[in-house]
């Protein structure tokens, strides 16, 4: 294929263009040719194509997603907000914190390893490009039955690959979750989410102003990875005989990225930047397009002053490649000396590939010809925006009318069954398989780490700032009721970072869909998003930024929604934080909060294959009762626990495992008080002689000490309830 | 007291070194691996990480940067080096200590708390522990498996040469359960396990960590 110029297209009206197989709709591709009054020469049409997929432009979210702003309670924490590469509040003592969380879940289903690990990659680029230093990861999981062969094929792969680029990059794993449900066979999700700090004036935003400033692009070489759809314009570059198609999934250099990491700081350092962005999806089109629409607009790049690192790329390749690793920034010219000599230090690959202009167009030449001539809003903010029809979906009714009928454990015998099936299923079993192959311990920070509540890292090793971190989602109750499952999300996340004791403060969130072309789909993402939003607003919590995955299904089956909420929260002196763990005998357990018929939507009605019921419903007053009480009293916890997943009787697994120190617990109606899931619950220890002390509804059902966990008379050894707990990894996958 | 901590490309666990030698209550000094000066201090460590990113062989490349030829050169006069992780597998490239370290036989990384074994208290790094003490401190590789052949094995038994070993199931498959070394003259310690990240309970499994950072001092106020 002849190089396609701004020339040619103008004199070549009705040249045939591959705009369906690029993903265009007829409309999209006429409105193309209405905004350039002509048609999109190749390297236009790629750009356009891929900045306007559902991935990168949001187009059938962002309708919904707006409520964030609409609804947004007021925040004296917030420093930037939804739009830039990531979100960043305010954690006081001049410290601002950024975080946000991604999908990666179709690039981890085709190829675990790599599709995992720049997951990772990206996320923590998107991080650095705010100009903070990355401190921790943590990454939720979902899969397909545990015991599914494909799962045996994607799991340990992902998990490997999260490790592998983690691990090089020296930032520790600090939490997640690994959850499984035949829903997610085929869709397995990889949400990524990536923490990072820096004083409030290091802020950089993804903007390309002051003309004569330089375009510069500096990292990884730009390779043939990652193009994807974009192979159907290079499949007519080679022909039959030339290079085979080119991987769509990109492969990740987490050493590169370490030393960019360490480059990138000690530029942002000295304040060699007016803007920069990160190469992800979209790679080049993205940047360069995002970089002049957040400035002035105008823009000129000289992409064969690109370096490569396969030199048959033709120019539409380029504009597409998603090669990790990289970076682009605008630098004023007197600082540029500087900018490549700390490049050089580092051993970067760097080169200028173009300049901020005073005009409003973005124009990409090759070789001296002009191959892209656009407004660059048109590509990167303007795309288009659908109104999707959404309809409640029929089950929604059916699954709600149904009454969930399970067996409830009585005698000493059921109960001791009840509880080891809890602790070996492998929604609750012990995840150290997994959590092992990933550093907790670099950087020195890490105050809590899974399995603990939240993920804590310091901040500050004068002051002791520190910041959590949870992630959480319950897809089983936003399967039965998505706005509520919404809210509960949001809810536990932020019990999860009280019961650490910090105190919550921004949201970010993943919503996994499936196709937005089903109207029930839709409904669900519609009412997710409702839901968030609403509760967002009621609890005071800004939402900072977040990601949208649709298409996660096989033919007509979606995967349960599944929105991932992560909610950041401030402690002042980590040294005051609540661990899970019971900590010592001689304690008095507490459940605070009260226990209902919660089974819709359990982990022990999921045992009995039961999907039906109503979930509970959000009361939000309650639980931020409940986050009060947390932070007032977390002197006198010697250790707290979250109930979620499991109820009670996953809780005390936990709770008593974990230091090895036994419980003797006396419960009422023990069938519902063990595995019912009503939120806003907590399980604390504290010393006896603080009860008064406990100002929230409260149980008090046992107390601490001695080898075995006994419930109602039921005794199960720690030793047995420790080996069930953990041998179900390492049976299914080591 | 000055005690280097060397940051190669890749280097990782250099902030958490420096760290460690500040709480033993000496001056940690960056060393960086392009620059063949050491700035006088009197001990070097070589911290963990992926150093080149460890494409070639661990340390294989890391052993031939500028800092490396001063570093060998001071450390053959009797200069305290210890490597951690990373950093053992740059002394076994360099040849300051035998044997290699190969992929854990379970073939994954593995980061979990480990129980040790101090068998030597006469090298440099370790004799402000007790003989036979027990420590808990963290242990993350992904390459941690000690091999050598058996008359290496038998020269390092049979002279005091193991530093520590694993206490209970052999986490990455080392011979002997060998989860340190040391040279002859007990100035160069190379350990798989990290004692920089067992230097205060809050962040760290213990503090067992801390007396391989204090053990230097003593070596070099006595010297």
């Amino acid at each position: 294929m002849a190089l396609d110029t701004v020339a040619i297209a103008q004199t070549s009206p009705d040249t045939k263009q591959p705009f369906a197989e690029l993903g265009l709709k007829p409309d999209e591709y006429a409105r193309i040719k209405e905004i350039l009054n002509r048609r999109p020469t190749s390297s236009e049409l790629a750009m356009y194509s891929v900045m306007w997929s559902e991935h990168c432009s949001y187009k059938s979210s962002k309708v919904h997603l707006k409520q964030f702003g609409e609804k947004a309670p007021h925040s004296d924490a917030l420093l930037v907000g939804i739009g830039e590469n990531a979100g960043v509040v305010d954690v006081g003592q001049g410290y601002a914190v950024t975080f946000k969380i991604e999908s990666h879940n179709h690039p981890s289903f085709i190829e675990p390893y790599q599709g995992a690990a720049t997951g990772v990659g990206g996320i923590v680029r998107d991080i650095l490009t705010m100009g903070a230093r990355p401190i921790a990861v943590m990454d939720p999981l979902r899969f397909g039955p545990a015991d599914a062969p494909d799962t045996k094929r994607v799991l340990p792969g992902i998990v490997a690959g999260i490790g592998g680029y983690g691990n090089c990059l020296g930032l520790p794993n600090i939490g997640g979750e690994i959850t499984f449900d035949q829903t997610y066979l085929g869709n397995p999700l990889v949400n990524a989410l990536c923490v990072g700090v820096m004083r409030h004036d290091q802020i950089k935003l993804a903007k390309a102003s002051g003309a004569g400033n330089l375009v510069v692009l500096f990292g990884a070489k730009t390779g043939g990875d990652g193009i994807g759809g974009v192979s159907v314009l290079a499949s007519e570059t080679f022909g039959a005989s030339g290079p085979a198609k080119r991987p769509s999934v990109q492969v990740g250099d987490p050493f590169v990225e370490k030393v960019l990491i360490e480059c990138s700081l000690e530029i942002f350092a000295e304040d060699l930047v007016v803007g920069i962005q990160d190469l992800g999806g979209a790679g080049l089109s993205c940047a360069t397009s995002e970089l002049a629409s957040g400035g002035s607009g105008g823009m000129q790049v000289q992409l064969d002053k690109v370096p490569l690192r396969d030199p048959s790329l033709s120019p539409e390749e380029i504009l597409m490649s998603e090669s990790q690793e990289r970076m682009c920034a605008i630098v004023e010219p007197k600082h540029i000396a500087r900018f490549l000599e700390i490049c050089a230090k580092w051993d970067v690959t760097v080169d200028v590939i173009g300049e901020v202009t005073d005009g409003d167009r973005l124009i990409i030449t090759w070789h001296g010809e002009v191959i892209v001539d656009v407004p660059p809003r048109t590509v990167a903010h303007e795309g288009p925006v659908y109104n999707r029809p959404l309809a409640q979906p029929d089950y929604i009714n059916i699954v709600n009318a149904q009454v969930i009928d399970v067996p409830l454990p009585k005698t000493a015998e059921e109960i001791k069954a009840a509880m080891l099936t809890i602790a070996s299923t492998p929604n609750l079993a012990d995840k150290s398989w997994v959590t092992s192959q990933y550093d907790k311990y670099v950087q020195g920070n890490t105050i809590l780490a899974q399995p603990e509540d939240a993920g804590m890292v310091r901040v500050d090793e004068s002051t002791q700032l520190g910041v959590a971190i949870s992630t959480d989602a319950n897809a089983n109750w936003s399967y039965l009721n998505p706005y509520e499952g919404a809210k509960l999300a949001l809810a536990e996340a932020a019990r999860n970072i009280a019961v650490a004791g910090a105190k919550p403060l921004a949201v970010t969130n993943c919503l996994n869909f499936g196709s937005p072309e089903d109207p029930g789909v839709m409904w669900q993402f519609a009412e997710t998003v409702r839901g968030l939003a609403d509760g967002c607003l009621e609890m005071g919590l800004p939402v900072t930024g977040g990601n949208v995955s649709f298409y996660n299904q096989t033919g007509d089956v979606a995967i349960l929604p599944t929105p991932v909420i992560g909610v950041l929260g401030v402690i002042q002196d980590v040294r005051t934080r609540t661990p899970m763990g019971i900590p010592a005998a001689g304690l008095d357990l507490y459940l605070l909060g009260e226990t209902k018929n919660d089974l819709a939507g359990s982990e022990w009605a999921f045992l009995h294959n039961q999907r039906g019921g109503q979930s509970p419903t959000a009361d939000l007053q309650r639980e931020m009762k409940l986050i009060d009480f947390l932070l007032a009293n977390n002197s006198i916890f010697k250790s707290a626990h979250d109930l979620s997943q499991g109820g009670l009787a996953a809780t005390l697994v936990e709770a008593t495992l974990k230091n090895n120190v036994g419980a003797t617990i006396t419960l009422g109606d023990v069938g519902i008080e063990l595995l019912s899931e009503t939120p806003s619950r907590v399980l604390i220890a504290i010393d006896p002689k603080d009860a008064a002390k406990i100002t929230y509804p409260a149980t008090k059902i046992g107390t601490t000490g001695g080898t075995s966990l006994t419930i109602n008379g039921a005794e199960i050894s720690l030793d047995e309830l420790r080996t069930v707990h953990t041998s179900t990894f390492p049976k299914l996958f080591g | 007291m000055r005690i280097g901590v060397v940051t190669f490309p890749g280097t990782l666990d250099d902030r958490d070194a420096a760290r460690a030698v500040k709480y033993a209550g000496a001056e940690a000094v960056s060393l960086w691996h392009g620059d063949a000066d050491l700035k006088g201090v009197d001990a070097v460590i070589l911290p963990g990480g992926f150093s080149y990113g460890d494409y070639l062989r661990c340390g294989a490349i890391s052993r031939f940067a500028p800092v490396m030829t001063e570093i060998i050169a001071q450390a053959n006069k009797g200069m305290p080096l210890l490597g951690i992780c990373n950093g053992f597998q740059v002394l076994c490239e360099a040849h300051l200590l035998p044997g290699a370290l190969t992929r854990n036989h379970e073939l994954h990384f593995l980061c979990r708390d480990q129980t040790l074994k101090i068998e030597n208290t006469t090298s440099a790094w370790t004799s402000n522990f007790t003989k036979g003490q027990e420590i808990v401190i963290p242990l993350k590789n992904g390459e941690g498996s000690f091999q050598c052949d058996d008359e290496t094995l038998k020269l390092l038994e049979d002279n005091n040469r193991i530093v520590a070993r694993y206490v209970g199931e052999n986490p990455n498959g080392s011979r002997n359960l060998i989860a340190g070394i040391t040279n002859e003259r007990g100035n160069v310690v190379g350990l798989m396990p990290h004692p920089e990240h067992a230097i205060d309970s809050l962040t760290g499994p213990s503090t067992d960590g801390l007396p391989f950072f204090t053990s230097v001092l003593t070596a070099l106020v006595g010297k």
